[in-house]
């Protein structure tokens, strides 16, 4: 343990200074020669920094794995007090290490992508910005401090899903993200606020995590609104995650998202943004650890988005839209392992997701970029010739997702399925078993439509540029073996206690078996289901089912006409038009005008201009007045 | 002479111009009539300290003096404009700030 370990800030300033030095000088003096490249070296130096504290972590002992520092205190009142202060334990280590990874990788890669774009410094500016507040969320030592990351992150997402701002569509589409977040936030903070609350009536006033998990249990045996203090602060709070996390009820907002550049698509809304809401969990698992109930909603809530991302991204033809679904189906997963107990198993997910994920986004981006930004899969196809190596890459990252051994997804989805199984519902592990099978089915479905059948457009496609290929290849090579180093390292680093526990089920190897034969059964639907003749034949005799699954169930409609409307109903005719218009403006601010007016006008007959009647009143009430004093 | 009997002649006093301000018409009239007031309580003060020995009513009647003679000659300049303006000096005919 060292809580003076100076080290930590220089993960998160090197990105920090990328976003000014491209924000504020990069048009005019950097330009596209420099801001891209100064941008990914901003992030290789931050993933180097992450690299040196993480050998200085491995080098302690295993029990007292864990770097602080402080920076300065941020806000002090009375006995309250939070320091900006950063925390480096094998979480937020694994964290840093995907996040800086990754973005470095895909920074490389947008220099090719946003080639050309009038927008080049700017796109950089806000990447830099992203994974600086990221950062912040990832290594804040304490709650509010994750929460200035998470609102950062929440800020530049939204920035770059309107990146292409011209078009009205895109920036709408960050505005949803924006507002849905903001409705998951409001329940995080109120968690907070609930927590800290509590603590401070029995005398806990620090705020870091360290603390707060020493002192938790005294908030066992409170109770609010009829629920254990724990539980429902653990639901606020995930609520929170579930906004952010593109969790049911809260998903809506990130397929609209992929009207962002494919890589902050990749970055942001598949590799790290979104699955915030997971680390969020896991570093609050002492928290969890005193709700049962509240682990519970999350493993339902987890389950249940799984199955439905899975489901509606069978039927999506837009290439993008399959990946965003089948992101908000695999955070699904993450939530299912922390609500099952093994936040270990989670994160795990979340690191191998990160970077097959990210390798399919990449891909799907040098097909569009290919495509000259054609997304339409049907309008694709047979672009396994002209774009070769985009295709071998997509391929693996579609074996990876699918849970083929021995690549990325087999370990750790196998993992939070074992867990998933150990915690005793059935219905649950059905559930991910064939969402499993439906997540082979319609990767296999997006490889078969845009590579392989015969060609549905009239122009010439190409291969992207080294630029582009050559971080894929590399995220390509981690998810093949990451899930295997994962397994052997990850695990144990994350937690020393509970690796030893996995393994141990008699029944692994029956589940392992199973969810194999799953995903190749999904597989091979997906290269049945595609033949033209069949596929047209069953469009019509299921055509009620296809058009509800195509109309994604209809949440955004029923969102729209249930909550919306009426909320602009409201806010149209109850706070502005009675609240604002008649009450505020009408009543207070020009009736108080109205009233001295209308009083003056009465009033004002009693200065008649006669000097007379005015003396003969002071000397009346100059009479009172002697009558009343005497 | 007793105290009282001064007193009773500033009240008198007072009283009268006081009457004679509230009906005469005459702005020239009523500017004097708002002489003899400010005199009546110059014999209020005056008796004021005869009778206590103190000498800062004696300083009060010298300022009423003062303002006395300021007010009559601004009241004056005012009511020779008036009467240039309006060729009248009835006080019933001034009514120029009615709200």
């Amino acid at each position: 343990m060292n809580d003076f370990y100076p080290l930590l800030k220089w993960i998160i300033l090197p990105p920090l200074a990328g976003f000014i030095l491209n924000g504020l000088l990069g048009r005019k003096f950097l330009g596209e020669k420099w801001g891209g490249w100064l941008g990914a070296a901003a992030i290789l130096a931050a993933f180097i920094a992450s690299c040196l504290c993480l050998s200085d972590l491995l080098s302690l002992p295993v029990e007292s794995r864990l770097l602080r520092d402080t920076l300065f205190n941020w806000i002090s009142a009375g006995n309250f007090s939070i320091d900006f202060a950063l925390r480096f334990d094998p979480l937020s280590a694994v964290m840093a290490m995907v996040v800086t990874g990754v973005s470095f990788l895909i920074h490389v890669y947008s220099i090719g992508y946003m080639r050309g774009d009038k927008g080049f410094n700017r796109y950089f500016a806000y990447l830099n910005l992203f994974v600086s507040f990221m950062l912040i969320l990832v290594l804040a030592d304490n709650p509010i401090l994750m929460f200035v990351g998470w609102e950062g992150v929440g800020l530049c997402s939204y920035l770059l899903i309107g990146f292409w701002y011209e078009d009205e569509k895109n920036a709408a589409a960050g505005k949803k993200a924006f507002i849905t977040n903001r409705v998951g936030d409001a329940g995080f903070l109120i968690g907070l606020m609930l927590m800290f609350g509590l603590l401070a009536s029995q005398g806990i006033f620090a705020t870091d995590f360290a603390t707060l998990a020493r002192n938790v249990n005294l908030l066992d045996g409170k109770i609010v609104l009829g629920f254990g203090a724990p539980t429902i602060i653990g639901l606020l709070m995930f609520f929170g995650a579930t906004g952010k996390s593109a969790q049911f009820p809260l998903y809506v907002w990130l397929p609209d998202a992929m009207a962002g550049p494919t890589p902050v698509s990749a970055l942001i809304h598949a590799a790290t943004m979104v699955t915030a809401g997971v680390y969020m969990l896991a570093r609050m698992s002492f928290l969890y650890a005193l709700a049962p109930r509240a682990l519970e909603a999350v493993l339902v809530v987890g389950c249940f988005t799984a199955f439905l991302g899975a489901v509606i991204a069978t039927l999506q033809s837009d290439i993008k839209k399959v990946l965003a679904y089948s992101t908000i189906s695999q955070i699904g997963y993450m939530f299912m392992a922390v609500g099952a107990g093994s936040y270990a198993a989670g994160v795990f997910h979340l690191t191998t997701h990160a970077f097959f994920k990210a390798l399919l986004f990449l891909a799907a981006g040098s097909v569009i970029h290919g495509m000259s930004g054609e997304q339409d899969m049907f309008k694709m196809g047979g672009l396994s010739k002209e774009m070769r190596l985009t295709f071998v890459l997509t391929a693996a990252g579609c074996l990876a997702i699918s849970g083929i051994p021995p690549l990325a997804g087999f370990y750790s989805k196998d993992l939070v399925l074992e867990h998933v199984h150990a915690h005793g519902i059935p219905i649950l592990w059905l559930t991910g078993l064939a969402t499993a099978g439906l997540t082979a089915y319609y990767i296999t479905r997006l490889l078969i439509l845009t590579f392989l059948g015969k060609k549905n457009f009239a122009t010439h496609a190409h291969e992207s540029p080294l630029i582009m290929t050559i971080p894929m290849v590399v995220l390509a090579a981690l998810a093949l073996t990451g899930g295997w180093l994962g397994s052997k390292y990850l695990l144990t680093f994350l937690d020393p206690a509970a690796a030893t526990l996995s393994g141990a089920d008699p029944e692994a190897h029956r589940l392992m078996l199973i969810s194999v034969v799953t995903a190749l059964a999904g597989i091979a639907s997906g290269f049945f289901f595609t033949i033209p003749v069949l596929s047209e034949a069953l469009a019509l005799k299921f055509r009620f089912a296809r058009e509800v699954i195509r109309n994604k169930f209809y949440v955004d409609e029923i969102y729209e006409f249930a909550i919306i409307r009426p909320l602009k109903w409201t806010a149209d005719s109850v706070f502005f038009g009675f609240v604002d218009s008649d009450m505020i403006d009408g009543l207070m601010v020009n009736g108080a005008a109205k009233l001295t007016y209308r009083a003056g006008l009465i009033i004002r007959k009693v200065q008649t201009g006669n000097a007379q009647l005015y003396a003969l009143a002071f000397t009346g009430g100059l009479i009172l007045l002697l009558y009343w004093i005497m | 002479m007793p105290f009282e009997h001064l007193l009773v002649l500033s009240f008198v006093l007072f009283t009268l111009a006081a009457a004679g301000f509230l009906t005469h018409k005459n702005i020239i009239v009523l500017l004097m009539f708002a002489e003899l007031m400010l005199n009546a309580a110059n014999i209020a003060l005056v008796a004021f300290s005869k009778f206590s020995g103190a000498l800062e009513p004696q300083v009060f009647v010298l300022m009423v003096f003062a303002v006395a003679a300021a007010e009559a000659g601004v009241g004056l300049a005012i009511v020779i404009l008036l009467a240039r303006s309006l060729k009248t000096l009835n006080i019933d005919t001034v009514k120029n700030l009615r709200g």
